[in-house]
């Protein structure tokens, strides 16, 4: 029989029912494992790194969320993280709070206040582009560091400022940061992931590619910036509220740390650039290995060094993150071996799996 | 009081010719690469660290450790520039060169930790503690020195620069990097030497910050942190601009510590930055960005 000649442009393989599918059950049984993770390992040691690492999904999240999708790399999220963490030990010792389940409530309170303080900072650091906008970054974070050391009636400069310790026992004291985390993480998530999927997503992107001719097709670039800017502000902060609220003092070297946004830009970059689960994947797979490194190497540079290595070794085989590599790879074999089968290129609407595309050749042709 | 800001000015002029001398090499690395070297700073500290051996193991003077120091230093970027900055795809390159360089001084200051741990050093010699009377007040002989060194180096960039070839070549490579490889100018080349010369020129930065100041393996954020403010503000790739932004910022920054308070002088070297790019943003002496290729 011949074949009509119809050009068929090959869809990605990845995107058909059974691909969604999977990766849907695959999604919510992951979602159920983090639940249930601090109940089944529920060493103190290790529901603290976990902490750890979910708060850098969600601050990795967001900042991906700006610098990934608008390809503005912002070095400066730390000011959020610390206006956030600050702001929060203000409101609690101000108002004399007792530690306890309540004072989670204040956290979106924190994110708030970084959000306002990252409209005034995204302002003026959006006026600029490309390099100088990363450098405008980091003095403004170097700014408020010093700031926070300096404004002793808001800061207590480097006596730093105590938080309320909570009643918790010791053996369960990590589980109420570890779902506070995870709650923020999953909010960070799907904000990106909303952002993504939408038209104004599509703007951001689009300022990546080119802004100035996304700007002549209508596009409101400053708006757009300004406004992701000020929501990456807002996770961040909350971020950072948390983390002041664990460890019960706070002091300005560790609200406002250098190596936290080289921390966060790394992650993002190893598990992808721009995309929704690289960040993730880059905060699990890092995280827990920069606490392990520290608590085994203290004191000696063979940390550093260890980092360092691991950083170049990062960006030399992987400059695109192992997300996007990864699923590449996967469409790549998925393409060849339905090829090498005989069969036509992948539809949509067939079966495509490397299981199925057998199958399919025996009984549809 | 008048007299106290008259020497916080020449203060700030000294050590603002030091910082321009390192300033100058990272804004010309940008210009011709278009990264963002983050190293610089532990650069620096390597070469005090450099000095310091060569004085206290093998008692050779500073300034003519520099004879030593400058070539390793420039052999050192010519072959990070090859072994890992040449190696960057075009795609995201300003953000991965950042993050590269970053890895490297972060290896770097892991190395030096290893070696020197994290006590604080400095360099000493008979112009470190003397100091000559002029006019008034007592100018330590080494920020004298330091900054004659300082004009002596930017003076032999600017010949290299504009009076021979391999000067052209970069100057060429700043302004159009693709027209420069169109009219055969070799890129890799001159990118391994701009940045050899860029590590090169800490050498002599370092040499003098080391003797101004204790440092350790940790000095480098500092560092680094104020010499981007200064490139950014003086216009990325214009090393005119870096020369009056060191020397503006710093001014700034000591007499802010005379007339008010030294708490906030270093907040108001960053503050300068951030008031001068809502009126210029592109720095005092910078191009705007061009759209991408």
């Amino acid at each position: 029989m011949v074949q009509p000649q119809v050009a068929v442009a090959p869809t990605d393989p990845l995107a058909t029912p059974i691909m969604r599918n999977s990766r849907r059950i695959l999604l919510v049984a992951a979602l159920i494992v983090t639940i249930v993770f601090p109940f089944v390992f529920s060493n103190p040691a290790v529901t603290s790194v976990a902490m750890f690492t979910l708060l850098f999904v969600g601050a990795t999240s967001a900042w991906n969320m700006f610098s990934g999708y608008s390809g503005y790399i912002a070095l400066g999220n730390a000011v959020f993280y610390g206006s956030g963490a600050y702001c929060f030990a203000n409101i609690t010792t101000h108002l004399n709070l007792k530690g306890g389940v309540a004072l989670f409530a204040l956290i979106p309170v924190a994110g708030l206040f970084a959000a306002l303080v990252a409209l005034p900072v995204g302002w003026l650091a959006l006026r600029t582009r490309r390099h100088t906008f990363v450098v405008v970054t980091i003095a403004i974070f170097f700014i408020f560091q010093l700031l926070a050391y300096n404004l002793h009636s808001l800061t207590n400069g480097s006596s730093g400022m105590q938080l309320p310790i909570p009643p918790w026992s010791a053996q369960t004291y990590n589980n109420y940061f570890y779902m506070a985390a995870l709650l923020v993480a999953l909010i960070a998530i799907g904000l990106s992931w909303t952002l993504r999927r939408s038209s104004f997503g599509l703007e951001l992107l689009a300022i990546r590619d080119d802004e100035d001719r996304a700007r002549g097709l209508g596009v409101h670039t400053n708006r757009v910036k300004l406004a992701t800017f000020v929501l990456t502000g807002f996770v961040t902060g909350m971020c950072g509220a948390i983390y002041a609220y664990y460890l019960g003092s706070i002091y300005p070297p560790f609200a406002f740390e250098a190596i936290f946004d080289v921390t966060i830009a790394l992650m993002a970059f190893l598990g992808g650039l721009g995309t929704v689960s690289g960040p993730v994947i880059g905060a699990l797979i890092l995280e827990p290995l920069q606490q392990y490194l520290t608590l085994s190497f203290t004191g000696g540079g063979l940390s550093l060094i260890m980092f360092g290595v691991l950083f170049l070794l990062v960006i030399r085989f992987l400059p695109e993150g192992i997300v996007p590599s990864l699923a590449g790879q996967l469409r790549k074999r998925m393409r060849v071996s339905a090829e090498v089968k005989g069969g036509p290129p992948p539809t949509a609407n067939g079966p495509v799996s490397k299981k199925a595309a057998g199958i399919k050749d025996g009984a549809a042709r | 009081m008048s007299t106290e800001i008259a020497k916080a000015i020449v203060d700030g002029v000294l050590t603002g010719g030091v910082y321009a001398l390192m300033a100058a090499g990272l804004t010309l690395i940008f210009g011709v690469m278009q990264i963002i070297n983050i190293a610089q700073g532990i650069f620096v500290v390597l070469a005090a660290y450099m000095s310091y051996v060569l004085q206290t193991y093998l008692h050779i003077d500073p300034f003519v450790g520099l004879i030593f120091t400058m070539p390793l230093m420039f052999i050192i970027g010519v072959v990070i520039e090859w072994g890992f900055i040449r190696r960057l795809k075009p795609q995201n390159r300003t953000a991965l060169s950042i993050l590269v360089t970053f890895a490297i001084a972060i290896v770097i200051e892991g190395i030096l930790t290893q070696f020197f741990s994290s006590d604080l050093k400095t360099l000493n010699a008979w112009y470190v503690e003397k100091s000559v009377h002029v006019m008034g007040f007592y100018l330590p002989y080494i920020y004298l020195l330091g900054f004659a060194l300082a004009v002596v180096m930017l003076g032999a960039l600017y010949v290299f620069l504009y009076r021979t070839r391999g000067g052209q070549s970069i100057r060429a490579s700043v302004q159009n990097r693709a027209g420069a490889e169109l009219i055969g100018i070799n890129i890799n080349r001159v990118s391994a030497i701009t940045f050899g010369l860029g590590a090169a020129v800490t050498a002599a930065g370092g040499m003098v910050f080391g003797a101004t100041n204790s440092f350790n393996p940790n000095s480098g954020y500092d560092l680094i942190s104020r010499l981007l403010v200064i490139i950014v503000l003086g216009g990325l790739g214009s090393i005119g601009g870096a020369l009056i932004a060191s020397i503006v910022a710093l001014v700034i920054e000591d007499v802010t510590a005379v007339v008010w308070s030294p708490v906030w002088a270093s907040t108001m070297f960053f503050a300068v930055l951030v008031v001068v790019l809502l009126v210029r943003p592109n720095g005092l002496f910078g191009r705007p960005e061009a759209r991408a290729q």
